[in-house]
């Protein structure tokens, strides 16, 4: 009887994982099934229609992280939805998770479905040896796009990303251009080992180490996050050591630190007594900076899109890319410089 | 002779009682950072850039910032009393109560200056879609008979996605002033909001467990449910009422956490502090397989999590060890408030009961 029970129970839990599990992707993928049926759809219409006129549908696997998971993000797989769409002559499946296992699964599925390109943010930049092996043999090429991987170039057709350390090192450079007697910073940092942690922090490691004059009052992570970054603020100043600016590694937290210097009474921005310093370029981040309220924003691009299709059109025109790895144009925003068109065509 | 028994007496019911471990946790912080730096606990009142004087320093920033904390552990006590489990999913369902704050204050749109509908009809709304979360992993858990942790993973998974698709996937900024009260200051009022909001929580609950039979009928379907449903208690609708106060301790939580910025971000808010609730559930001395339950014990824990959050930072432990540290201090308060080192803890104090006793003799 008590086995039987425990049975029944095993299995009452296991139909739940597999029901939630069932339940997040068809919550994640809801807005991609339906834009999937809708190209598809269309796509076969049009077939139809403009069989003559179109020389072939391209099929297109889309494999991207969480668009929850920041605004930028959010920009990025807005901007994939909206390239790859069947009035522009593909027919695309999209799938987007944080998880590199379920990203690999759902890879090597596309591959069997044979799509002509497969576009690839992976979460994790190691793991990816098989799905680029089977792409390979079965004539799938592999285009990066936002995140790299660990993998011989060879492997790949082409990789469009965002330099973090040049990102960083634009940062410094402005920073070091301000020319303050002493720097004696508050650094912010995102979620340790990611891309933009390290690319955005490295620059500032080195120019601190080389610099007398450059110290950190506190260097500490706030995972991306926003009350995070106003805990460690308040505590700085609570403790009442001098700092005269917030390098933070995003928008988020660099708005979580104003918020604590506001409670504070502490001037930033402008006029200010402490520089403000953020990365992605929001576009409320870019209000921020015309406002006077910050002094920097690093700009992330998010738009790989664009590239990636005049890409996949040159390789149907049979002409490869010119190099392997391409760099998406990116430049830092000043307070003082920055005008309303630059929030309107940078802001995301 | 009575003397020292009755102070052998005092040791050991000191050392057993369920409040000892979280304020000794709290004692010990106290002093280190009164030894370290006594400037830690400096109150200073300053001008904020709205023109308001308000108090600063670490004691009210510990305050300030537990409050979340403080409101869900409370929740989360009763929850853990009466179901014999955790819910995991209040993360992500504050998550979801913060995108409905959001959602209906700026009306649809990205970027709101002022208030597009009442706070009190935003805050009410709130309450409502939380608690019926908090039903839906009640009835799970209650009806359907599913292990808590396992009914909750469902909300934990989904919860934030459903807070995006909300907000369409927008991510919203409130910048009327009205909306961040509860997460900053009232005008004229130096304390912080969400200081008062957590008393007014602790003082409803604390009225609700002296003037209702809702504690003692926790309790027993918490004990044995068995038995109280004989008695004539429905476990079943005791188990799943906690879950649906649990969700109104979301919303408040939610509230407060979304109107310190007045934006939200759906993946990072609020992240794991489902982990922090439960681990001030058991620094409080609460059995996390139900039963009896201390609710000074979990709010005393909040605090306890909070003020070595805030004593790590002023020392600016480097950010990749900090986990390590938090978790050192962690285990330590969790191996000491185990049953086998009180029993020893009570048992070393004996001998030398006995032996001033002799000398006394």
């Amino acid at each position: 009887m008590k086995k039987a029970l425990a049975l029944v129970l095993t299995l009452c839990m296991v139909f739940a994982l597999c029901a939630c599990s069932a339940k997040t992707d068809e919550k994640k993928e809801s807005e991609a099934p339906a834009a999937v049926e809708e190209s598809k759809e269309e796509s076969k219409e049009e077939e139809k229609e403009e069989a003559t006129e179109t020389a072939k549908v391209i099929k297109v696997g889309v494999i991207n992280n969480d668009p929850n998971e920041s605004g930028y993000r959010t920009a990025n797989d807005r901007a994939m939805r909206e390239t790859f769409t069947a009035e522009n002559g593909y027919e695309t499946t999209f799938f987007n998770n944080n998880d590199a296992a379920q990203q690999i699964a759902t890879a090597q599925q596309m591959i069997q479905d044979e799509v002509d390109y497969l576009l690839l943010s992976p979460a994790s930049t190691t793991g990816w040896d098989t799905v680029l092996e089977d792409a390979q043999a079965a004539g799938t090429q592999v285009i990066l796009f936002d995140r790299m991987l660990e993998a011989d170039e060879s492997m790949y057709v082409a990789a469009v990303v965002s330099d973090m350390a040049k990102e960083g090192e634009t940062a410094v450079e402005w920073l070091a251009n301000q020319g303050l007697e002493e720097y004696n910073i508050i650094h912010i940092q995102g979620h340790m080992g990611s891309d933009a942690q390290i690319g955005r922090t490295g620059a500032l490691d080195a120019k601190v180490e080389a610099e007398d004059k450059w110290t950190y009052v506190s260097q500490q992570t706030a995972d991306w996050d926003e009350a995070t970054a106003k805990t460690i603020v308040e505590s700085v100043i609570n403790s009442g050591e001098k700092f005269n600016v917030i390098y933070a590694e995003n928008d988020g937290m660099a708005r979580g630190a104003v918020a604590a210097l506001d409670a504070n009474g502490i001037t930033h921005g402008k006029d200010g007594d402490v520089i403000v310093m953020g990365f992605d370029c929001n576009k409320w981040a870019l209000e921020e900076l015309v406002a006077g309220n910050w002094n920097y924003d690093g700009q992330c691009n998010p738009f790989q899109a664009a590239v990636v299709d005049e890409i996949i059109k040159d390789l149907e025109n049979g002409k490869a890319p010119a190099e392997k790895v391409i760099y998406n144009p990116e430049q830092g925003f000043d307070a003082a410089t920055i005008t309303a068109e630059d929030v309107e065509n940078f802001g995301i | 002779m009575m003397k020292t028994k009755s102070e052998g007496g005092f040791f050991k019911k000191m050392v057993r009682h369920q409040l000892f471990i979280p304020l000794l946790a709290l004692l010990l912080l106290v002093l280190f950072n009164l030894i370290m730096d006594p400037s830690f606990f400096a109150v200073t009142i300053k001008e904020n850039s709205l023109g308001n004087g308000v108090l600063t320093g670490n004691i009210i920033s510990v305050l300030d910032n537990a409050s979340e904390l403080v409101i869900l552990s409370i929740g989360m006590t009763l929850v853990t009393a009466a179901s014999g489990g955790q819910d995991i999913s209040v993360g992500a369902a504050m998550a979801i109560a913060g995108s409905v704050m959001l959602r209906m204050a700026c009306g649809g749109q990205t970027t709101a200056d002022i208030l597009q509908s009442p706070l009190i009809l935003c805050f009410l709304v709130c309450v409502l879609v939380s608690m019926c979360f908090g039903a839906f992993n009640g009835a799970l858990v209650a009806y359907f008979k599913i292990q808590p942790m396992v009914a909750t993973l469902i909300l934990f998974t989904a919860g934030r996605s459903i807070a995006a698709w909300i907000n369409k996937n927008e991510l919203p900024i409130m910048n009327d002033l009205r909306f961040k009260y509860a997460g900053t200051f009232l005008p004229g009022v130096p304390i912080p909001t969400s200081i008062f909001i957590t008393i007014l929580v602790i003082v409803i609950f604390v009225l609700l467990l002296k003037f209702t039979t809702l504690g003692l009928f926790t309790q027993a379907v918490g004990i044995n449910s068995g038995s109280s449903r004989l008695n004539g208690i429905n476990p079943q609708f005791i188990k799943f009422l906690s879950y649906v106060i649990l969700g109104v301790c979301v919303a408040f939580a939610g509230y407060i956490r979304v109107a310190r910025s007045g934006s939200i971000n759906y993946s990072r808010i609020a992240e794991n502090i489902e982990m922090d609730a439960i681990l001030a559930v058991a620094l409080g001395g609460n059995a996390l397989a139900g039963g009896k339950f201390n609710l000074t014990g979990s709010v005393i824990g909040a605090y306890v999590i909070q003020f070595l959050t805030t004593t790590l930072y002023k020392y600016h432990v480097p950010s990749t060890a900090l986990p390590a540290y938090k978790a050192v201090v962690v285990i330590l308060l969790v191996v000491l408030s185990s049953p086998y080192i009180r029993e020893k803890m009570s048992k070393l104090k004996n001998p030398l009961v006995k032996k001033e006793k002799k000398e006394v003799s």
